[in-house]
């Protein structure tokens, strides 16, 4: 497993290790209006890739293919060596392999917190229930709420609940975590609390693909910025010749806009 | 400017408390005034000292209950088992309409529009004069089948209801993490609609013992078909009428009180 064995950079040329999200020549429509054209994107293990760019261009929804919330209409795409089709075998075998964190956190109301961590790991990787609440707890530690376990996800807040969300993903003990705007929906002071365990994540090696609006933790953790619009890859960069120079006017003047405050 | 006041003073005084209590009594004296000077001027005898014996009389052997509990106890194992088979097929039914099944969304389709455009009555009849022969079925079970087949369809769309009201997240988490399809019906949608579907099926149970009367034309023994037997050997329509009216009423509305306590106990989770 990739969680918990701190993987150091240096140690391991990004360029080298093996593709785990390829997307080719993808194309998605909803309806007669096209979501996405022609996106060639790859994330090499380990990497962690930022996706940004004007809201409506397309970038949840091709986070969203990867682990296939949404199917996508032309194209491939191989998650970890399965290529994701009508299978739902293997398209439930990506899912226990791709986290997600989503903007409105989709914690189970019903559940207490420690159920929530526990439920994917007892019900889908069929582990014990002591394993699973060790597991659990491990997890609530690494996202600095250990003391919440037995609450009920409408008395924390949203900071703490997107922790909680982040934590239930890590149970399933993931390859991959995408990230689906995590902060947007939360009061600005909680952003940060939420960063700093994204950033610890990103820290320990994991495979990250984020789609936010948080320049501040792209230029820190950020391998390669990806720009979208209108359903397309408009650039590619690594985050010090994205943010210093871009290449499409778009972008300096998506940058100019969200860097201003 | 006056007479404004004077009028809130008014619909002050005639919606409190005490004033309802009165008005309450007023109506229901009023009624029952009525019924008795009508029944009066067509010289009804009443006898409502020969209704208890229907209840329970008292021998040698102790209390022997009588026709009228064991009436409601048909009534009520009726009731039962309609409504256990009714929410297998209503959840069933509104499962096939949620899904991607085109063949299940069409047949879900189908049955709820045969069943809800026709008369529970002719429904009854159906079951026992044109399913009864085929399929060998005893009035009994066809009175079973009928009701649970009726009220399965309105329980089809409690059930959609209260699925479809469990927000879209949920299911994108849930398969998020892997599980399947009815993993995520049972541990995570089903739970959470329970609090939408409580006030709805609740009226569902109400009606399902309601409309079981209607097997008494048919000749199977529940409450109202108690009450005929009884009024056939006695004459004694209003008292009998009124007092299995009052049986039903007890009944269903033992059951709201319970339904209000549990959607009490199931709000309080979030």
């Amino acid at each position: 497993m990739v969680v918990g064995l701190p993987l150091p950079k240096e140690s391991a040329p990004l360029s080298d290790s093996p593709l785990i999200i390829d997307m080719r020549n993808v194309a998605k429509f909803f309806g007669p209006f096209q979501a996405l054209t022609d996106i060639n994107f790859t994330v090499r293990q380990g990497e962690r890739v930022v996706v940004c760019g004007p809201s409506g261009s397309g970038k949840s929804t091709m986070i969203r293919c990867i682990n296939r919330l949404e199917e996508h209409d032309e194209g491939t795409i191989t998650v970890d060596g399965i290529e994701l089709g009508e299978d739902t075998k293997d398209i439930r075998a990506v899912r226990q392999e791709v986290g997600m964190v989503f903007q409105q956190f989709n914690l189970f109301p019903h559940l207490t917190v420690l159920e929530n961590l526990t439920i994917g790991p007892i019900r889908v990787r069929k582990m014990d229930k002591a394993a699973a609440e060790a597991l659990g707890r491990k997890y609530l530690e690494r996202v600095h709420i250990p003391e919440q376990a037995d609450k009920y996800p409408s008395q924390l807040s949203g900071g703490q609940q997107q922790r909680v969300a982040i934590a239930r993903s890590l149970c399933m003990e993931p390859r991959i975590m995408l990230f689906d705007e995590p902060t947007s929906a939360l009061d600005p002071e909680m952003i940060s609390e939420v960063l700093e365990v994204m950033v610890e994540l990103a820290e320990s090696g994991m495979t990250m693909v984020c789609v936010t609006h948080e320049m501040g933790f792209a230029r820190r953790v950020a391998d390669r910025m990806v720009f979208m619009e209108a359903g397309r890859i408009v650039e590619e960069a690594p985050p010090q010749a994205f943010f210093t120079n871009p290449k499409s006017d778009r972008v300096r003047l998506f940058l100019d806009q969200v860097l201003e405050h | 400017m006056a007479t404004l006041r004077m009028r809130r003073r008014v619909m002050r005084l005639l919606t409190s408390r005490p004033a309802s209590i009165a008005i309450y009594f007023v109506l229901m004296w009023g009624l029952i005034e009525l019924a008795l000077k009508g029944a009066e001027a067509m010289g009804y005898n009443w006898q409502w000292y020969r209704i208890p014996q229907y209840f329970y009389t008292i021998g040698d052997s102790g209390i022997t209950l009588g026709e009228i509990p064991w009436g409601l106890v048909g009534t009520i194992t009726l009731s039962t088992l309609a409504f256990g088979l009714a929410l297998a097929i209503g959840l069933l039914v509104a499962l096939l309409r949620l899904s991607d099944l085109i063949v299940g969304r069409a047949v879900a389709r189908i049955y709820l529009e045969i069943v809800r455009n026709m008369p529970l009555l002719v429904l009854l009849y159906v079951f026992y004069y044109v399913f009864g022969p085929i399929f060998g079925l005893d009035r009994y079970s066809a009175s079973v089948l009928c009701l649970a087949v009726f009220h399965g369809a309105l329980m089809s769309e409690i059930f959609r209801g209260g699925i479809n009201a469990v927000a879209k997240g949920q299911w994108e988490a849930a398969k998020s993490i892997g599980m399947t399809t009815a993993q995520i019906y049972r541990y995570i949608i089903l739970p959470q609609s329970i609090k939408f579907m409580l006030p709805p099926m609740t009226g569902e149970v109400v009606n399902m013992i309601k409309s079981s009367a209607i097997v008494s034309v048919i000749a199977v023994v529940e409450l109202t078909t108690i009450g005929r037997n009884i009024i056939s050997d006695t004459y004694m329509s209003f008292e009998i009428w009124f007092t299995i009216a009052a049986v039903y009423m007890a009944v269903t509305l033992i059951i709201s009180i319970f339904a209000s306590y549990l959607e009490r106990r199931y709000a309080v989770q979030d």
